[in-house]
């Protein structure tokens, strides 16, 4: 699979306005000599755009077509805590259960630990077809092999067509080594997810590091692996009327032996945490000095807030990193978000659009983040911050 | 001990839209720089090598251009750099390019450790690490903040696991990726860009794996397809509030009043 170059009909011209099309500089043209070199992403757009019949398209003879009927359910990966389950868990299975209802298929769960009883009775009540548990003590602590073999065996045996797992430090570590196993893909921090009736599983994620969305899928491999972000999805609410069954699962002693051994573990101070926040106020490169964050922090105390920042602010070393929104920092879901002096680049839309009352003030009105917000303000954040937190200060003396 | 990093050069700039009008992709300027991420890789292996005496090799796959990348690691203080870089190995996704690292680790020979950057500022997965080391049939550790000792056979280190910091020794071989901002990457030096020969740096290409399993390798071996990129969605209807600073931040205080949030 891959370009073909038709030499007849390649020229220094039609080789010049390929070169131009092409965004990851994968033409090259010497001596006369038109080709394509290693950095070719496959986007076809030489093809599509370019000058008609120098370039086409051969798709790779027809690998083994895979048998998809064989793979059924849209399973969730629950990760243990000692209280219970990880908060994504409730938000993987709403998900899961709108993709399977497209199909007509059940929503499965996997979970891995040790004493497993409350996480079992959580995952029932929120309405999961099937539990396989993996309970053993050799579970306690995360280590990734006996995990990695625990989740492999569950894909051997119960063979579901879609997995879904949490983009958790322990799903972005578990996630890879049982997709490289199973020699599947695996979309990372997917935003979008829809189910095809051929049970094809779309997957959309943000690509190129850029303003760019992505759709993917894993046209002829299975499991299709993927993993989201806490406060991506809506959480499913607990229900009383439980039907769902559990299976208890084991594996051989020697699979749950791993080269690792644990040695401490300590649980760091509860920081915090903006992903939990209910309101949020947000800064951006608009705040020409550090000292000028006060207005907003003012602010944040005045709405009881929690102050979060965009990557710049954190590069600047303004903002703590567990500060910052977006792809390289947390994912929010807060009732309000206000974006004061904020571009909105797509990492950072990607971070917070899923809030419920967005509010954007930037100055320049062609700014990005007005595309995303609910409610946009062209203005200066210097001029309107300090008169807005004076009319609140005001607002509280009259009561 | 050996130590093998692997390494990525990602564009300069993440300024990249769509042109409405035509539908291509565009990139402002060509410019490109080693993932920042790499940099804190790259440090841990430096002091590794240096408490054990071993060496550092660099490891990329990439076009051609790819190869500065490799040049800078060993500005900073690696011993000897690979390029993995043929049209057979591009349009990889994640399943695909760690194959194709899996065959340079074999290339490189005998290692004790591989340390990998979180994860790269244009793909943003924070994947190719794990998948990389169960290529290699050995264990990984993700998140890594902290390496605490190591010795012959075995490494401490200490990673984030969701809010528990947990230690943990690992045999060897192993594969470990860095947290960011886990130490002060060095600088590379211009006594040793000058010291730096060319032979120190290795190209291979699809020939030079005679027996690699092509239909593993670039798009022919990749399981995720895109089936097409668009601009985000924009939200329609939200007329943009102007005016002077003193009537905005009334509307907004009305809002705020009127959502009951003040």
């Amino acid at each position: 699979m891959g370009i073909v170059i038709h030499k007849d009909a390649v020229n220094a011209d039609v080789a010049a306005s390929l070169q131009k099309l092409c965004p990851f500089s994968a033409i090259d043209y010497i001596n006369g000599e038109l080709s394509i070199n290693a950095a070719c992403k496959g986007c076809k757009i030489c093809i599509k755009k370019g000058p008609a019949g120098v370039l086409s398209w051969q798709d790779e003879e027809k690998k083994e077509i895979i048998d998809k009927s064989l793979w059924r359910g849209v399973a969730v990966f629950a990760q243990c805590r000692d209280d219970g389950l990880h908060p994504v868990t409730a938000e993987l299975i709403g998900k899961a259960k709108e993709l399977a209802a497209v199909i007509g298929q059940e929503v499965l769960a996997v979970i891995i630990g040790c004493d497993l009883g409350c996480q079992i009775d959580e995952l029932l009540s929120y309405g999961v077809d099937k539990v396989y548990a993996y309970d053993n003590p050799a579970f306690a602590d995360f280590t990734i092999t006996p995990y990695a073999n625990a989740f492999y065996d569950f894909i051997d045996k119960v063979k579901p067509g879609s997995i879904l797992v949490g983009a958790t430090n322990i799903g972005r570590s578990l996630a890879p080594k049982v997709a490289a196993r199973c020699n599947t893909g695996l979309t990372a921090d997917c935003t979008v997810l829809e189910m095809k009736e051929n049970t094809d599983l779309v997957q959309i994620r943000p690509a190129f590091g850029g303003n760019i969305m992505a759709q993917i899928v894993t046209p002829n491999a299975r499991p299709q692996f993927c993993t989201v972000r806490y406060k991506v999805f809506s959480a499913v609410q607990r229900n009383e009327n439980i039907c769902g069954k559990v299976y208890n699962m084991e594996i051989a002693s020697d699979l749950l032996l791993g080269k690792t051994q644990v040695i401490s573990k300590v649980q760091k101070e509860k920081e915090v945490d903006i992903s939990e926040a209910e309101i949020i106020v947000a800064c951006g490169r608009g705040f020409k000095t550090q000292a000028d964050i006060d207005l907003a922090r003012n602010l944040a105390q005045l709405l009881g807030a929690q102050l979060a920042c965009t990557r710049p602010l954190v590069e600047a070393g303004w903002f703590d990193p567990r500060r910052q929104i977006g792809l390289s920092g947390r994912t929010v879901k807060p009732k309000l978000i206000i974006a004061l002096g904020i571009s909105g680049s797509v990492q950072f839309a990607a971070g917070m659009n899923g809030s419920d009352r967005i509010i954007a003030v930037n100055s320049d009105s062609n700014a990005a983040i007005f595309n995303v917000a609910h409610i946009g303000l062209v203005g200066d954040i210097y001029e309107i911050l300090p008169r807005l937190i004076e009319k609140i200060k005001e607002g509280r003396a009259d009561v | 001990m050996t130590i093998i990093t692997c390494v990525k050069q990602v564009p300069g700039t993440n300024k990249v839209a769509i042109d409405p009008v035509t539908g291509t992709l565009k990139r402002d300027g060509v410019a490109s720089k080693l993932n920042p991420y790499d940099l804190f890789a790259l440090e841990t292996a430096f002091v590794l090598a240096e408490q054990t005496n071993g060496k550092v090799k660099a490891l990329s796959m990439g076009p051609p251009q790819a190869k500065g990348v490799l040049e800078e690691s060993l500005w900073m203080g690696a011993d000897e750099g690979l390029l993995l870089s043929d049209r057979a190995f591009g349009g990889a996704d994640v399943a695909a390019t760690s194959y194709c690292l899996s065959l340079g680790v074999e290339k490189l020979g005998e290692y004790d450790i591989i340390i990998c950057g979180k994860q790269t500022t244009d793909g943003d997965t924070a994947q190719v690490g794990p998948e990389l080391a169960e290529r290699l049939g050995i264990e990984h550790a993700a998140n890594v903040l902290s390496v605490d000792k190591v010795d012959e056979n075995s490494i401490t280190v200490t990673l984030d696991l969701d809010g528990v910091q947990q230690t943990q020794k690992m045999s060897l071989p192993c594969l470990i990726t860095m947290e960011k901002d886990t130490n002060t990457p060095r600088l590379p030096s211009y006594l040793r860009r000058k010291a730096v020969c060319p032979e120190q740096i290795k190209i291979c290409s699809l020939k030079d794996f005679p027996n690699a399993d092509v239909s593993m390798l670039g798009i022919n071996g990749s399981p995720t397809r895109v089936e097409r990129i668009f601009s985000p969605e924009v939200r329609e209807g939200q007329p943009l509030l102007t005016g002077g600073a003193k009537e905005l931040s009334q509307k907004l205080y009305d809002i705020l009043c009127q959502e009951k949030f003040v």
